[in-house]
């Protein structure tokens, strides 16, 4: 589930607030938007490829929020790690480009 | 059908703060809903397109990966497509709309090149479209729907249908989650195109996909069809959302312990995975792949890896928990029934497309997961858009007719109960998750849950309407699955035999003289009948 809206890195441009197909973030008045409703996060990453900033961090962990010590240090190490290998953001190229499905799908049927 | 028996009140004149006027509405803004509004835009229609959550990252593709059936036309690599699921099937699917659903899929991959898709390059130079990546695809898509003239309505789902004095759709009421508004949007026809039910089981992308669109349209009357193939469960670590099951075709299952677990497997040893789980943890390692396999992983599926990674596993020499999540009908084929090629429903002026529709016209009762939804999607919302554009269009003169509001439970009712849409959520999933009661089927089961199911439904016709916008769509979502499970099983209890997905543990093998369709539907009294498959078999 989300875990981080990094308050240093955020600009508060509330992407990830229209972004959220299950509209968990809310905005505030003067700061990074707020994470609303934890609960209602399907841990899709949407809203990290939608961060300009790499400003988000969702951890893998479908059902319940993460501990201190599985979100903290991941997080440094991974944030923006998704966006990077999608390929999205400035001067990077979409690795869509690059999906080796068709490679797979023949040899696995 | 005579709409105002059913008791639906006219929708006042003050009704809605947002109002939109359309030839064609469409609910949902995946891959069905945005090639709808790409095609009934293309017709010089009027398109509203209203998404419970964001077109673009709503639904199950979007955060995905999905392969896609796309065949060159020549006539035995075609044939050969079509039957690789037909028997698996249980001859359910009809030859005529796969040859359709092959030639469309065909055609509008040729409008995702011209529209800058990147499709990868094989070593001798040729474009390979047998896969789409999820959010690469559906930020193309909507810009396409943005493009063609579709006004996207984002966080804002429909609550309800509207039918005018003869119960033709002309258009629905929504709200939006994010400003508390209420919307109103006439048109003169909707498309049905809100995905599957996956129960909130948090597969990935599926939590949106709660049977609403399902649940609307048969408040105005409309059948569903194969509602018993609708037990899909997605393969995953049992941490994480991500249910990609194609890796683990590489993958050997084991025990706690570490002894290989004898015929497990990702598609045809998935029944052994279920029946392991029952009684002892499951773990899978992707240790069949070689290098080069490894490699083509990375880049095929990058998603696939984020919660590895970020759990500090390898998946390619470690043992990790695996589940199976419900994925319902998302991957089952279930759902709104078509009567005509241009996905017209048997309500005048509704439509359907992509997941929200049945699935058993090209796959059967066997998964339309993957490759054959994707295309599904794409074609079905292709023909759905044309067909509601030209209903559409020509009740353009009618759009100042009367207007009645046909949903009724959580909106409508007159009780005085307050209701707690979790706990009915929950309620709901105690019946559907267990593999021991939907994986495999028994008759004494299902009646069981059937009959508390059915009391739910009671106990939620006569508590209080939702008291406000956030708490409406959460009702909506708690009637909508609870109606589904009640379509579900009341067909899996018709179907005493075992055929694509759906296995009775009692009845085991395919009986012949079952091979039809279970068409559905009905709210307060579920109805369940026999509906002949249109013939046209595979030489």
């Amino acid at each position: 589930m989300i875990e981080i809206v990094d308050p240093v890195r955020c600009t508060a441009c509330n992407i990830c607030v229209s972004a959220c197909p299950t509209n968990v973030f809310e905005t505030t008045p003067d700061g990074p938007p707020r994470i609303a409703r934890q609960g209602d996060c399907q841990t899709c990453f949407m809203c990290e490829l939608y961060c300009p900033e790499d400003a988000l961090y969702v951890a893998p962990i479908a059902d319940r929020s993460a501990d201190p010590a599985e979100r903290d240090a991941a997080a440094k190490a991974l944030m923006g790690s998704y966006r990077s290998a999608i390929g999205w953001g400035r001067g990077r190229e979409s690795t869509a480009s690059l999906d080796a499905s068709f490679e797979l799908l023949i040899r696995a049927h | 059908m005579g709409a105002r028996q059913f008791g639906f009140e006219p929708l006042s004149g003050a009704a809605g703060s947002v109002r939109h006027e359309a030839d064609v509405l469409v609910i949902g803004g995946g891959p069905a809903g945005t090639w709808a509004a790409v095609s009934a835009a293309a017709q010089g229609a009027r398109v509203v397109l209203a998404d419970k959550g964001f077109c673009g990252t709503s639904g199950a593709t979007a955060p995905s990966g999905t392969g896609l059936w796309h065949v060159p036309p020549d006539g035995q690599a075609r044939e050969k497509a079509k039957a690789s699921r037909y028997a698996m099937g249980g001859e359910l699917a009809e030859h005529a709309w796969m040859d359709r659903v092959l030639a469309q899929t065909w055609d509008n991959v040729e409008r995702l090149k011209a529209w800058g898709y990147p499709f990868p390059v094989d070593d001798e130079g040729q474009l390979r479209c047998t896969s789409l990546q999820g959010p690469e695809y559906m930020r193309l898509m909507r810009k396409q729907a943005k493009s063609a003239g579709a006004r996207i309505l984002d966080h804002s789902p429909a609550l309800e249908l509207l039918v005018d004095e003869q119960g033709t759709v002309c258009g629905a009421t929504g709200v939006n989650r994010q400003t508390g508004d209420t919307w109103v949007a006439r048109a003169g026809a909707v498309v049905i195109a809100t995905g599957g039910c996956a129960f909130l089981s948090r597969a990935l992308g599926c939590n949106v996909l709660t049977g609403d669109g399902l649940l609307m349209a048969a408040e105005v009357g409309a059948a569903l069809s194969g509602m018993e193939f609708s037990n899909s469960y997605g393969l995953g670590p049992a941490f994480s959302s991500v249910t990609k099951s194609l890796f683990y075709n590489w993958a050997t299952f084991y025990t706690a312990d570490g002894q290989p677990i004898e015929g497990a497997g990702s598609s045809k040893g998935r029944g052994v995975i279920a029946q392991t789980l029952q009684t002892q943890p499951v773990f899978a390692c992707i240790d069949r792949a070689d290098p080069q396999i490894r490699a083509w992983m990375r880049v095929a599926q990058p998603n696939f890896f984020v919660s590895f990674d970020r759990q500090g596993i390898d998946p390619f020499t470690q043992h990790f928990p695996v589940t199976l999540r419900l994925e319902g009908t998302v991957r089952g084929t279930g759902g709104l029934h078509l009567v005509d090629q241009d996905c017209s429903t048997s309500v005048a002026g509704l439509y359907a497309a992509g997941d929200a529709a049945t699935r058993e016209l090209i796959c059967g009762g066997f998964t339309g997961g993957g490759s054959h939804n994707a295309a599904w999607a794409l074609s079905s919302g292709f023909w759905a858009g044309a067909g509601a554009a030209a209903f559409g269009r020509g009740a353009r003169a009618a759009s100042t007719r009367v207007a009645l509001r046909a949903g009724g439970v959580a909106l409508s009712s007159r009780g005085a109960a307050p209701s707690d849409s979790q706990a009915m959520v929950r309620a709901v999933q105690d019946e559907v998750f267990p593999i021991e009661r939907n994986w495999f089927r028994e008759g004494d089961t299902l009646h069981e849950s059937l009959g508390r199911l059915d009391a739910l439904w009671v106990r939620l016709r006569s508590s209080a309407p939702a008291a406000n916008a956030t708490e409406a769509v959460r009702a909506r979502e708690a009637a909508a699955m609870l109606a589904t499970s009640r379509w579900m099983y009341r067909s899996a209890l018709q179907r005493t035999e075992t055929r694509g997905m759906h296995r009775r543990r009692e009845h085991g093998a395919l009986d012949p003289t079952q091979r039809h369709r279970l068409l559905s539907g009905g709210l307060d009294e579920v109805w369940v009948h026999r509906h002949a498959v249109t013939e046209g078999a595979i030489a």
